[in-house]
């Protein structure tokens, strides 16, 4: 119980506690008008795909790039749900049953590609993305390329900040327990990992239904917040966009994908003013961090208290050393 | 049983611009490890670059097809250098992204010097109007035309890499980079030898598939892009035969499945045939099984 609940869980819980009560508070009192809460919006959603995805490419080095595939079954499933069932209730039913039968989809192509490695990995969860759109292209009671329109809007900023923040919470402890350790050592070195008895299919796939389970969640929050979703907006972009916050952030950095989220949020929308030239800026700026910096802005440096501590520990050693 | 034989036949025609496209990836992908996204978007490049020829400047079939040619070649070698040299021996995710950027880049870019509509190409003249008729099978001149200058390029390229000097150093540096260094190989040089043929094909097969398909648009080379890398990976990445076999595969299963069955599944087949490649056979139809060492 100590341990459960030390000094560094309650000053975690009080930062949690004090970022929903500010925002809280700012969305009352109307400083948040509705065109901020969309980006706003847009970057929890995109923290959470950004951080699943992390774990899986970041953390256990499975290159995939069909993460928006998962998105997407996570947001047509708790579409239908909620256009049956349109209460609070339906939605919660809605988000889970998506972000489940993401993960069983994970569990599915995961079981036979996680044997591929590198590229041939990337390209076969690209495939499999562009599976899923094709057949929800297809379907009836997806509407095929017009798309569903979802009549109430249940995310608020209570749900955004529980699903956001439930998701980083469990999968930096999840890093943190012996399962993602297990995880980190295949990303190192499979074969070595192998060697000292780790059961790394098992991990893998174990790294990859989560990170679908989560990209589900994300999926479904997208699809009750924005009412209205298509099979292209689940494309081979959209996958494309989340590896880029988590490479740009740094693969295998929680707090890194948090960062580019948001950053690249505030980029986006302040390329909104020139929209034909918006995707050239972001592919260039994407050409140049890659050449200058392609481990990204954090590399697998957690951003923490401690590291607060050590900076500020530096800056007083510097003024005290000239005074 | 006529029906199958022209579906065979609009199949070719198909399969061998996804050859064409799938060639330069297998070759990009033996010599430095790279998926490079940024193929598709050469392919697109070369059939503006066609398009204008033809349009504005009125010439020729084969002189556009030669101006196009040469223009993507300008522009492979350039995104090689610009983009892919700095990044020799950085992680191959940070290249791949960087190939990803890349060709974003040359997508919207374009898109904004054309503006984003469909343009088609001017309706063709003369001798390449005809079509033949062998009892109910129609074969246009068009589809000749690619099948017969995809075949030239093809055997000029086994030449290339075959007999001469540099198609030496191209196959020496796929197999051991480190020992053909040793060997007095110029590495850089040969790696943008392998752009110089590679986007040169796909501008042919740019150019290609205007005349055949008669409409292109910015965005127009992400779905062959993709495709003829699975032709490529189906044939067994870095083997150049491989990329000819699956690119003619690819092609005559898409038109198959599109005559047979649903069009709109299309491309979910030929995704599907992917992912059964990858599981059962990982190193493609011709490649060679090899076990990882230590």
């Amino acid at each position: 119980m100590q341990k459960l609940l030390g000094s560094n869980f309650l000053k975690k819980a009080i930062f949690l506690a004090a970022t929903f009560g500010l925002v809280q508070l700012l969305i009352v009192t109307g400083v948040i008008n509705p065109f901020i809460m969309d980006t706003l919006t847009t970057i929890c959603i995109n923290i959470i795909l950004a951080v699943s995805l992390n774990l899986i490419t970041g953390f256990t080095g499975q290159f995939s790039l069909g993460h928006a595939g998962f998105m997407s079954i996570g947001a047509y499933t708790c579409t239908i749900i909620t256009l049956r069932v349109p209460t609070t209730l339906g939605f919660i039913t809605g988000l889970l049953a998506g972000a489940i039968l993401a993960a069983l989809v994970g569990a599915v192509v995961g079981l036979p590609t996680l044997r591929l490695r590198g590229d041939y990995l990337a390209i076969a969860t690209l495939g499999m993305a562009e599976i899923i759109r094709i057949i929800f292209l297809n379907l009836d009671i997806t509407n095929g390329a017009a798309g569903l329109f979802n009549n109430n809007q249940y995310v608020n900023w209570f749900w955004l900040f529980l699903f956001t923040a439930g998701t980083v919470v469990l999968i930096s402890n999840f890093i943190k327990s012996s399962h993602g350790r297990a995880c980190i050592s295949i990303r190192e070195d499979e074969i070595a990992a192998e060697a000292v008895g780790i059961n790394s299919t098992k991990y893998k796939v174990t790294a990859f239904v989560m990170g679908a389970f989560f990209a589900g969640i994300a999926g479904s929050m997208h699809s009750s917040y924005f009412y209205f979703i298509k099979p292209d907006l689940f494309g081979f972009l959209k996958s494309i966009n989340i590896l880029v916050i988590v490479v740009f952030g740094g693969l295998g950095s929680i707090s890194g994908s948090i960062i580019a989220a948001i950053l690249l949020a505030l980029i986006s929308t302040s390329l909104q003013s020139i929209p034909e030239l918006q995707m050239v800026i972001y592919a260039a700026m994407l050409i140049t961090i890659m050449l200058f910096r392609p481990q990204g802005l954090m590399g697998s440096k957690e951003l923490s208290l401690s590291l607060f501590k050590k900076w500020s520990s530096l800056i007083h050693r510097k003024n005290g050393g000239e005074a | 049983m006529e029906q199958f034989f022209q579906q065979i036949i609009n199949g070719i025609s198909l399969g061998s611009i996804y050859a064409l496209i799938a060639l330069g990836y297998t070759m990009v992908y033996g010599i430095i490890k790279l998926i490079n996204f940024a193929h598709g978007d050469v392919y697109m490049v070369g059939a503006y670059i066609g398009y204008f020829c033809m349009t504005s400047f009125h010439m020729g079939f084969l002189p556009s097809l030669f101006i196009a040619m040469t223009f993507c070649v300008i522009l492979g070698v350039a995104i090689e250098k610009i983009a892919y040299k700095p990044l020799r021996n950085a992680t191959r995710i940070a290249v791949l992204i960087t190939a990803i950027g890349v060709s974003l880049f040359i997508e919207y870019g374009t898109m904004f010097f054309v503006k984003a509509d469909v343009r088609s190409y001017p309706p063709l003249t003369g001798l390449l109007v005809k079509s033949f008729k062998l009892g109910d099978i129609v074969i246009t001149m068009q589809q000749l035309l690619i099948v017969g200058i995809t075949v030239i390029l093809m055997v000029l390229l086994q030449f290339i890499v075959k007999r001469t000097r540099i198609g030496k150093a191209m196959r020496a540096v796929s197999l051991d980079k480190e020992a053909a260094e040793l060997m007095g190989i110029n590495v850089n040089t040969t790696i943008s030898f392998t752009f110089v043929l590679g986007s040169a094909l796909a501008g042919a097969a740019g150019v290609l598939v205007g005349i055949y398909y008669n409409s292109i648009n910015p965005l127009m080379g992400i779905m062959p892009g993709l495709k003829a890398f699975v032709a490529a990976v189906f044939g067994g990445i870095g083997i150049i035969p491989g990329a000819m076999i699956g690119g003619y595969f690819i092609g005559t299963l898409e038109v198959m499945v599109s005559g047979y069955g649903n069009s709109m599944f299309r491309d979910a087949v030929v995704f599907a045939v992917l992912i059964l490649i990858l599981i059962v056979k990982p190193s493609g139809l011709l490649g060679k099984e090899t076990r990882e060492k230590v």
